[in-house]
């Protein structure tokens, strides 16, 4: 039927009176918007021609010969799925098997509050989506709420709270002159901000920092928390990742649960799983009951369905396929503590290197901070350097990917990074 | 207050979904907090600790949720149909609510070059899942964008088209809403009645007001065209304007050709900008090209017009949300710093799009055979539906079922906008375990030779004992 008349239109198009005024474009005022401050890094990266180059910006784990790793649970599983029956759609809540999967990792293979169905939970577009679809939620149902974010912290999670309109404070974290966590700064932060407020935290493995707090700290910010009724918000992107042990890397987590709060998680498969690109996640909300944990859960899906109707489902396979296996689960766990150890291991190596340099710098906190990533302390004047002088691609504001240092190149990395601070 | 270590919590709640336990939840949640308490003095025995702890600001701490307040939301009206449908357990239960295409027997179908692209996929070892740039795959946006507009569209050859993957025709739409509404000068969309029910959601919590032009005739089960042009007519120049690039969702009533044309003069002429939902490209007649007439059509006069297109169905990868928005422009260099500031909503939104969808329908339309056997099977589909159509009418029409049913044949794509009112709909539902959205619009896709005559005697049923 809309076949019919081809010819026709085509005449009635060159013969039709067509006003000069839509051929205006509408766009003339769009500004050019500045490039991401992380994945900009890699793209001037593969930009760059030297042969020496080196990234240590995005954070992807990449092996000791500098590639991407696919896990061999991830590439059983993807085994098992190809072929799979059908490609439907996901209820809007995505895969029950893998919320409830990723929620024993988080709260407990035991948990009491999985048991009493007190969580309500929706697989996520990886920890971004989590993310928003919490601050969405923040802002539909406690619109008069803010939310404090740590300095430094991921630079999206700025763009995220804003896009939800929810209104921005922040609270001290990082204390620059030890390259460690500024305690007393943050406890004050905690105790005078106004009862209920709500707090972003970094579950483990900070980033961009790697400074974790000690879990007598954490034990301390959970008290004070209390005391000021505040509401948690953990983002939860490397468990596994820190010190190689997911139990471990909840602790946080599980120190607020047994305190009482009633907390929010935000947490991500791309790093643990190295399943950047498929973008899983899950987003989860402990409720005082079952009937409030059904209400909340039918709130964050109607948030959902007008952003993308359903989760993807192929990502979700594969963790359900993982973490439902017992044996592709052992495979998983060992595999995260490869990845976690040869990060400590580079923390090591390249603080060796430095130390044997000639700095007259401390570089302790290269082993001291947790996680993917090292904050150097580095000016952005210095990347600058490191990047012209040197072909090595960071954040401007010093974070160095530890998963993209090498054997290879933590000598020349090291060396380089001597030569832009010996003159700080 | 003391805290009680024995005696269960008189309030305590019953837990009956875990029946192994024979503690309460607030026992365990008291339980718990005594456990702190005591760790945090191991000096003492817990003999002395009635006598030791002293009231505290957070003694018989227990977090009120500061969600509390949240009521239940109601069930989705499209998906909640298939919600239900699984619920009932009649042998002769009929799932034509949501928009998914089955086989004669039934079945969700995946695409056989579907099969063979995700098997290359996995099997290709080198092949990498990082994270794909904020507007995804290139390969899949190029792809995707001389899909909708054309191989030869000069648009394409002029790199006036930014073209961004994004999650499915949802996603494609949120993000060129979004878009719209930070930097587009009206922030007004108007949408046709009726119209896929989460249209106006999407546009609405993207940042646009919403409204509405005449588009479904109930009297004729055609198009108000008159109505139609009357609206667009007199909406505010500059209006953004959503339409159905075919087989219009929910009534499969689409303009004709010479329709289109008045349509895009009309809009041109207002300067409305156009922003098409692309959901059935090739589903609608068969034809992929057929099927893109009208956007190609507004895309030949050289002016500027967004698409959101979809996967789901035309390749069955429904659940992998695998769409992309393409933005037309007057300039390459307008194309790219419009590409520049989606990125800017897509980033706080979910950072990068999923790669899995994306790289099978990415491999397919790469592959000149795997193209050609994409167009059969897609054919095959359109085919099925076609006779589906046909048979539906032959059959009520054998009945006697009174009325004119001509609009199954006219209607065309997944949906047919029977005419049946929600009353109708309520009783095939409650007597003959048809499911269906209240508008009474019925998926073809859902129906079989086997279910036809079924179906045929639950809307004779309703047509003649429901008013």
């Amino acid at each position: 039927m809309a076949f019919r008349g081809m010819a026709s239109w085509r005449v009635a198009r060159r013969s039709s009176g067509l006003g000069a005024r839509w051929m205006s474009t509408w766009w003339r005022s769009v500004e050019p918007a500045p490039k991401d401050p992380i994945l900009g890094v890699t793209e001037a990266f593969l930009a760059d021609p030297s042969p020496s180059k080196v990234n240590v910006g995005v954070g992807a784990y990449r092996d000791d010969n500098g590639k991407p790793v696919v896990l061999e649970c991830v590439r059983e599983a993807e085994r098992r799925i190809a072929g799979k029956l059908n490609m439907e759609y996901l209820p809007m809540g995505g895969s029950g098997n893998m919320v409830e999967e990723t929620l024993k990792l988080a709260y407990g293979e035991d948990s009491e509050f999985i048991k009493d169905k007190r969580i309500a939970a929706v697989q996520s577009l990886s920890g971004t989506g989590a993310c928003r679809l919490f601050a969405d939620f923040q802002k539909r149902f406690r619109p008069d709420s803010q939310i404090y974010i740590p300095v430094p912290t991921w630079a999206n999670h700025h763009n995220i709270w804003r896009d939800a309109q929810v209104p921005q404070r922040t609270f001290h974290y990082y204390h620059p002159e030890s390259r460690g966590l500024d305690f007393a700064a943050l406890m004050d932060d905690i105790k005078s901000a106004p009862s209920g407020s709500f707090f972003l935290l970094h579950a483990c493995a900070h980033n961009p920092t790697g400074v974790d707090p000690s879990e007598e700290q954490w034990r301390e910010m959970s008290f004070q928390f209390k005391a000021k009724g505040h509401f948690a918000f953990f983002d939860m992107a490397y468990q596994g990742f820190a010190s190689g042990d997911p139990e471990r890397d909840a602790k946080s987590i599980r120190i607020f649960l047994d305190d009482g709060h009633l907390i929010g998680i935000a947490q991500s498969y791309a790093k643990n799983m190295g399943l950047y690109g498929q973008r899983v996640g899950c987003l989860s909300v402990l409720c005082e009951d079952e009937k409030q944990a059904v209400a909340v859960k039918s709130q964050l899906q109607q948030l959902a369905r007008p952003m993308y109707s359903n989760p993807p489902v192929h990502g979700a396979l594969v963790v359900s396929t993982i973490l439902g296996d017992p044996q592709l689960k052992k495979l998983w766990l060992k595999e995260v503590k490869v990845m976690a150890d040869r990060i400590i291991g580079m923390r090591t190596t390249l603080r060796e290197n430095l130390e044997n340099s000639g700095s007259a710098l401390s570089w302790e906190h290269v082993t001291k901070q947790i996680g993917m990533f090292c904050y150097s302390g580095m000016t952005p004047e210095q990347v600058d350097r490191l990047t012209n002088e040197f072909h090595i691609y960071m954040t401007r504001n010093g974070r160095i990917s530890m998963a993209g240092v090498t054997t290879g190149n933590v000598g020349y990395l090291a060396n380089a990074i001597h030569e832009v601070t010996k003159s700080a | 207050m003391r805290p009680q270590l024995t005696s269960p919590d008189a309030h305590s709640i019953a837990s009956p979904s875990s029946p192994s336990s024979a503690i309460s939840a607030s026992d365990r949640r008291l339980n718990a907090l005594v456990r702190h308490l005591v760790d945090a003095s191991p000096a003492m025995d817990s003999q002395n600790l009635k006598d030791t702890v002293s009231a505290s600001p957070t003694s018989g701490f227990h977090a009120d949720s500061v969600f509390a307040h949240v009521v239940r939301a109601p069930e989705d009206p499209i998906l909640g149909v298939t919600v239900a449908y699984n619920k009932d357990p009649s042998p002769v239960k009929l799932n034509l609510g949501v928009g998914a295409y089955r086989t004669e027997e039934g079945k969700p179908l995946v695409l056989n070059v579907v099969r063979r692209a995700e098997q290359q996929i996995v099997n290709d070892r080198a092949r990498v899942k990082e994270y794909l740039p904020i507007v995804g795959l290139a390969d899949f946006n190029k792809l995707s964008a001389k899909l909708i507009l054309g191989a030869d569209s000069p648009a394409i050859q002029e790199n006036r088209v930014t073209t961004v993957e994004c999650l499915s025709g949802t996603g494609s739409l949120r993000v060129g809403g979004e878009f719209l509404a930070r930097h587009y000068h009206q922030r007004t969309i108007y949408i046709p009645q009726p119209t896929w029910g989460n249209h106006p959601k999407v546009f609405t919590i993207a940042g646009l007001s919403v409204k509405t032009y005449r588009y479904y005739d109930p009297a004729t089960r055609g198009l108000n065209f008159q109505g139609l042009l009357e609206d667009l007519g007199s909406a505010p120049s500059g209006a953004i304007v959503l339409l159905h690039a075919c087989a219009h969702n929910p009534t499969g009533v689409d303009p004709t050709v010479q329709q289109w044309e008045q349509i895009r003069q009309l809009m041109r002429s207002k300067a409305l900008l156009p922003f098409f939902d692309s959901a059935y490209q090739g589903f609608a007649s068969g034809s992929l090209d057929a099927d893109a007439q009208s956007v190609r059509m507004f895309v030949a006069d050289g002016g500027e017009c967004l698409v959101a297109q979809s996967y789901a169905k035309n390749m069955g990868l429904y659940g992998e949300r695998v769409g992309a928005l393409s933005i037309v422009c007057k300039t390459a260099d307008i194309a790219s710093r419009v590409e520049s500031q989606v990125k800017l909503v897509v980033r706080p939104m979910y950072s990068n799009p999923p790669i899995h969808g994306a790289s099978i329908v990415a491999t397919i339309l790469k592959d000149r055979d795997m193209y050609n056997e994409w167009t059969i099977e897609l054919k095959a589909m359109a085919d099925r539906i076609i006779s589906m159509r046909h048979q539906l009418f032959d059959a009520l029409r054998a009945k006697g079922t009174p009325g004119d049913w001509s609009h199954i044949i006219k209607q065309i794509g997944m949906f047919t906008f029977t005419g049946l009112n929600s009353e109708q709909v309520a009783f095939m539902t409650r007597e003959y375990h048809i499911y269906m959205t209240s508008d009474g619009r019925i998926s073809m896709a859902g129906l079989s030779t086997r279910t036809i005559p079924h179906l045929t005697d639950a809307i004779h049923a309703a047509v003649t004992g429901v008013v």
